[in-house]
């Protein structure tokens, strides 16, 4: 049991609980988590639980000018039915549409998701498609935004200290001419329910049909959520044709580093699955360009 | 402690709770609203759901705080004015409640699924409760039930029973009547034994070992004795009674003493009794032991080894369990083929939604009751009793509702170290399991390695059958021996082998016993015999049902074990509207020939076949008794009782029916009072598919011993014949007056007769394997066609249709006979597609249900199309024969049969390997060229 449980009203009330520099301090949002991890010994006992839902800041879905704002705190609930996301980030709330139940997604937020820096959360893929980026409060008050890329450090690590400063937000721009976004993932029947590999991408289709801009995240493919720069490299500026999509396969496959994980997947296996989902995320993006 | 004010079902409350304490907690332990059920306590199975402001979330993972100021509704809130909500109303109509367990999670996620979509469709359905968990496998009647609730609601349409195609000729046996206690189970008043609280009640906990294989060389509970809060703490030393417990063999010892040995990770090495759970579980950790590590031995056939590590001192064999009949040599020389395969079945877990509770506690006149949801009550009796080194009659197992077992509440596991405390304490003591200490205790099914051999004619005849089998018994014996003689007589299959040999090799091993599971040994044979006899048919070129069918037992035939089937063989009847109905479906087009899916170049499609038989009852000389009462009151109702065991699958409500056809009553006014070794007489183990057979015998014969003496009453004291007294509905014709039943009791009562009948029902003999003479009294038969879809890229499979034919005997109780074979349908698409026991090295992998994965709503087929066959058997209560195993038995065996037909893949172990078949068929998509 927890010494104290904190629910914090506002981001200064939550800043402030942070300041007393508690290293047992451990940020609640959903803790669908959270919680489990530490009643099954993968988290030390915390003596403060802070939770963050409830601040207003970061329970937000809005557009702000060119982009759009997701506070940390939303639920997987709230992203699915916001047609605001359905528009701007379909990958999103397709990725965040396949975790659990309802009962689940009702209380599981988008920056738990995030900030408990899985290789492969579904909603963390997804947005990691849209290139987006995170908004990082620290306790002294001080604001940045970072690249959603740039915070992992390992799996289950990010490179900002979680009892010292707080995941607020997302933003990433608005969804322009040509533009659309996907995601799939291949499940295993047995086991936990994390997917054996998920994708997503998001793509700008020019007017001659040829990739503008292009971003894929796929994981586990790597110790950390993965962007396939390579494999956008190659794609971008191309035609889309079976012949690319063969190659970008080819490309993509040598660019992933897969590996073999006890009672759920071989690294043989995952890596027969990447043009398996790479076709079926461009397929589905491309279809939504139109 | 932190104030919390909330709203409940309408009420503000404002109560002090632990700071981060669980919303469960709080409804269940501060609020007493036990409704809400806490199963796995970790987010994988929605028992927990309730509504916060409106919207489902799992209470077990909660923190109530977040629910200040806010709306909560549970299961006990959900009916108004004592009228049952639409969704409580079609849930026990359409027989969607079995255990019960799961139900108020189902109903409070539906609930909220109707508010958000007021005409959900399956897919609606499936989606919204995909993690809402059901091991009863109620899916089928959940998905009608909410709709029919949502009917009601938007149009007003009356929900209704469910319809069958078959129709009952009795009064009231076969005809569709509700369970009795499927109200309470659907308004949150069902009590399981965690629902119940005593005053003063403590709380204990187990130390485990954890290891697989030890010595205990030092055990110090000193530190944890100190413990403020702490109220007891024994070893080893502290049994006074016998130091093991067995249903059969007593090897399994209560508590691991220091020089002695640990055989599984979940052995027990000491015991606490505190005033919180949290404080019995801080003294755990403050117990030091020292192990002399062993070398473990993980696998039954390295356990024959000469040099394996021993488990017990007299070896690893449980038990060689043998088979021979004609000669086996000579069966192989008839032979024009002979074909030889090994197939691998895994450990399986029972994933009831109940974990096991005990609660112990010392009455008024010093005796010791035990409350415990048991399938084997006077078992419990007997080993608490010896444990505690007392007379039988100083215990009493006392059985609240009981959330599952499936054979998984067989042996003793928490009952005597409740027992044990409560008497150390002088408190009620009560042992709750978190769904990682049941998955790591209890005992499992057997994995087993089974090799068969057939010889057979170049026409399809089965000339000689010879199989090798290994059983993993794990630590203890448990039923292991019993289990893997099923194995035995059933790894020929339901087919006529002139000439067979089997051996069996029961193992002890250091992963954690195996005993009783649905299926019971049955089900891993099935499985092996299946698989091979649909792989002969295809090498040899004949069709899988025709094969099946030439060489099926029916009456007349010799079992492999010798015995003269004379009546109700109902395979050939099964087997026959099982392929009728599956030309229907496929309009004729060859179901197993490989279908490719327009628009989906990756996805083939195919049906399979298979069949099963099961015995009903112990059998093979294993006296196979119950023994029932039936009471009459004077205010016109009747009780029946006997200790059986409702474990979901239906008990009360046959027992009810069969009491309500022998006296001619309502079937509202017969109770039926099961699991109280005080107040109902021994109805024996619930196992085996024996309940219906044997305690509706019992039930059945003492009711109608009863009817016998009303009768003889009413006609000495109306001077009649007996001849000429009906009963009808609760009233006795006499010379044209009517006399009420309780009237007819009152008589009896005057005449110094209780108007009771206490009735001891003996089933048919029957005899040893080695003797001659019956080995089984019945055996039912079933036979399913399923189609599958497999995706050639990603290995994934997909069950799509179920046909199921069921030879029952008869069918008794409509819908909890529905319930049985969707259920087991279900489990068999479980046990084919996403569950497996793991265990490494002794170390249990799958050691919580996020590990485990039971199927959910989200697996079950579009269409489960079920045929009662009813062929009667001689002695059974209306020619019933048993049903809870038979209908899990061929599902699996037909699944991967299913694959083969779609992909070309043949496997021989189950569940499907999605990675290991995506690999498979790349490798014959690259030697296809």
């Amino acid at each position: 049991m927890v010494d104290k449980y904190v629910i914090a009203s506002s981001l200064q009330e939550a800043i402030e609980t942070m300041s007393i520099g508690n290293p047992s301090l451990a940020v609640i949002a959903g803790g669908t988590d959270l919680l489990l991890d530490i009643q099954q010994g993968r988290h030390p006992q915390p003596d403060i639980l802070l939770d963050v839902s409830e601040i207003e800041e970061m329970r937000a879905i809005r557009l702000d000018g060119d982009t759009i704002y997701l506070g940390g705190a939303v639920t997987h609930a709230e992203i699915v039915h916001s047609p605001l996301l359905m528009e701007h980030a379909q990958c999103v709330v397709e990725g965040c549409g396949l975790i659990g139940g309802p009962q689940v997604r009702n209380v599981a937020t988008i920056g738990g998701n995030v900030a408990h820096a899985l290789p492969a959360g579904d909603g963390t893929i997804a947005l990691l498609a849209m290139d987006a980026e995170v908004n990082i409060v620290s306790q002294d008050g001080s604001t940045r935004w970072e690249r959603l890329v740039e915070i992992f450090a390992g799996p289950g690590k990010v490179n900002f200290d979680r009892s010292q400063e707080l995941l607020v937000g997302f933003r990433f721009p608005v969804r322009g001419n040509g533009e659309a976004s996907a995601f799939h993932r291949i499940m295993r029947p047995q086991g936990v329910a994390i997917a054996i590999l998920n994708m997503a991408a998001w793509v700008k289709i020019d007017a001659a049909g040829s990739f503008a801009d292009i971003h894929i995240a796929c994981g586990p493919a790597g110790p950390k959520p993965f962007r396939a720069y390579q494999t956008e490299d190659f794609i971008r500026g191309k035609r889309f044709d079976e012949k690319l999509t063969t190659q970008a396969c080819e490309v993509m496959g040598g660019e992933v580093s897969l590996r073999t994980s006890r009672h759920r997947a071989t690294r043989e296996y995952r890596a027969q699955l990447v043009p398996v989902l790479l076709r079926k995320v461009l397929d589905t993006a491309i279809s939504r360009c139109q | 402690m932190v104030e919390l004010n909330f709203w409940v079902n309408g009420k503000q409350e404002t109560i002090g709770i632990e700071a981060g304490e669980m919303l469960s907690d709080v409804l269940r332990y501060r609020l007493n609203l036990t409704g809400t059920k806490v199963s796995c306590n970790e987010s994988e199975c929605g028992a927990c759901t309730v509504h916060v402001d409106g919207l489902p979330v799992l209470s077990c993972n909660y923190p109530a705080q977040k629910a200040e100021g806010k709306r909560i509704k549970t299961i006990e809130g959900l009916a108004s004015n004592g009228t049952l909500h639409p969704l409580q109303e079609a849930f026990v109509k359409h027989g969607a409640v079995q255990c019960g367990f799961c139900t108020p999670g189902q109903i409070m996620t539906a609930a909220a699924l109707l508010e958000e979509n007021k005409q959900p469709g399956v897919a609606d359905i499936k989606h919204a409760l995909t993690d809402t968990l059901c091991r009863c496998g109620a899916y089928p009647a959940i998905i009608n039930a909410i709709q029919a609730a949502a009917e009601n609601i938007n149009n007003g349409t009356a929900i209704e029973y469910p319809s069958f195609d078959f129709e009952g000729e009795l009064d009231v046996v076969g005809q569709v009547v509700e369970r009795p206690e499927a109200i309470a189970k659907v308004n949150g008043e069902a009590l399981f034994t965690d629902d119940l609280s005593f005053s003063g009640m403590l709380h204990g906990a187990t130390l485990r070992a954890g290891i697989p294989h030890a010595i205990v060389k030092k055990i110090n509970i000193k530190k944890a004795s100190q413990l403020a809060g702490v109220q007891a703490v024994l070893t080893a030393d502290d049994v006074p009674g016998r130091m093991n417990h067995g249903l059969v063999i007593q090897d399994w010892p209560v508590l691991i003493g220091t020089g002695e040995k640990v055989r599984y990770v979940g052995d027990a090495i000491a015991i606490v009794a505190a005033d919180s759970q949290a404080i019995a579980e801080k003294a755990l950790e403050l117990i030091e032991v020292d192990y002399e590590i062993l070398p473990v031995v993980d696998d039954p056939v390295m356990a024959m080894e000469p040099d394996a590590p021993r488990v017990h001192d007299e070896g690893n064999l449980l038990k060689h369990i043998k088979v021979d009949k004609g000669d086996i040599q000579v069966g192989f020389q008839q032979a024009d083929l002979i074909f030889e395969e090994t197939f691998f079945t895994p450990s399986y877990e029972h994933a009831f939604m109940e974990p096991e509770c005990s609660i112990a506690r010392i009455t008024e006149d010093g005796r010791i009751e035990v409350y415990v949801g048991s399938q084997i009550p006077y078992a419990d009796r007997e080993q608490v009793a010896a444990g505690l080194d007392l007379p039988q009659d100083q215990v009493r197992i006392r059985g609240p509702l009981i959330g599952g077992g499936f054979g998984g509440k067989e042996d003793i596991v928490g009952q005597i170290h409740a027992a044990l405390l409560a008497r150390a304490t002088g408190k009620p003591v009560k042992i709750l399991y978190g769904r990682h200490e049941s998955m790591l205790v209890h005992p499992k099914r057997h994995a087993t390695q089974i090799k068969v051999k057939l010889g057979l004619k170049k026409d399809g005849t089965l000339t000689a059958a010879q199989t090798e089998l290994f059983g993993d018994t794990g630590a203890y014996a448990s039923l292991g021996a019993k289990v893997m003689g099923r194995a035995t007589t059933h790894s020929t299959g339901p087919y006529i082998v002139p000439n067979v040999k089997i051996d069996c090799y029961a193992m002890y091993t250091n992963n954690p016993p195996s005993g009783a599971f649905r299926g019971f040994g049955a089900l891993q044979a099935a499985f092996a015999i299946e698989c091979m006899v649909d792989s002969v048919a295809a090498q040899m070129g004949f069709d899988a049902v025709e094969f099946r069918r030439k060489n099926a037992l029916r009456a007349g035939s010799i079992t492999n074990t010798g015995q003269h089937l004379t009546e109700s063989v109902g395979l050939l009847e099964c087997i026959d509207r099982t392929r009728d109905e599956l030309m229907q479906v496929t309009g004729g087009k060859d179901p197993f020939k490989m279908q490719i899916i327009a628009g989906d170049p990756h996805k083939r499609r195919a049906w399979g076949f298979a069949v099963a038989f099961k015995n009903t009852g112990l059998g093979e000389g294993a006296p196979d008794k119950a023994s029932a009462e039936v009471e009459l009151y004077s205010d016109g109702t009747a009780e029946a009782r006997i200790s059986s065991a409702e474990i979901g699958q239906g008990l009360v409500t046959v027992l009810q029916m069969v009491t309500a056809e022998e006296l001619s009553l309502p079937i509202n006014q017969v109770r039926v009072l099961l699991s109280d070794t005080d107040l109902t007489p021994d109805g024996g183990p619930t196992t085996g598919s024996r309940q219906t057979y044997i305690s509706g015998n019992a039930v059945k014969h003492a009711a109608g011993t009863l009817r016998e003496a009303m009768k003889a009453t009413l006609s000495e004291r109306y001077d009649v014949v007996p001849e000429e007294i009906r009963f009808i509905e609760g009233l006795a014709q006499v010379n044209g007056s009517k006399v009420p039943y309780g009237k007819v009791a009152d008589y009896m009562k005057e005449e110094g007769r209780q108007p009771k009948v206490l009735y001891e029902y003996w089933a048919p003999e029957t005899y040893p394997l080695g003797e001659s003479g019956d080995k089984h009294f019945a055996y039912s038969f079933a036979s399913q066609a399923v189609e599958v879809e497999v995706d050639l890229e990603t290995g994934e499979v997909r069950v799509l249709q179920v046909i199921g034919a069921t030879d029952v005997g008869r069918a008794i109780n409509p819908l909890g006979l529905q319930g049985q074979i969707d259920g087991g349908i279900i489990m068999g698409i479980g046990h084919a597609l996403t569950e497996e026991f793991i265990v490494e090295e002794g170390q249990v992998f799958t050691d919580y249900l996020a590990r485990y994965r039971m199927p959910s709503m989200k697996h079950i087929p579009e269409n489960i199309k079920s045929i009662i066959v009813e062929d009667p058997t001689r002695d059974g209560p209306y020619g019933a024969k048993g049903v809870g195993e038979i209908s899990t038995m061929p599902t699996a065996p037909a699944i991967i049969n299913a694959v083969y037909n779609a992909c070309g893949i043949r496997l021989n172990s189950i569940p499907v390997d999605q990675d290991d078949l995506a690999l498979k068929l790349r490798e014959s998509a690259n030697e296809a060229g």
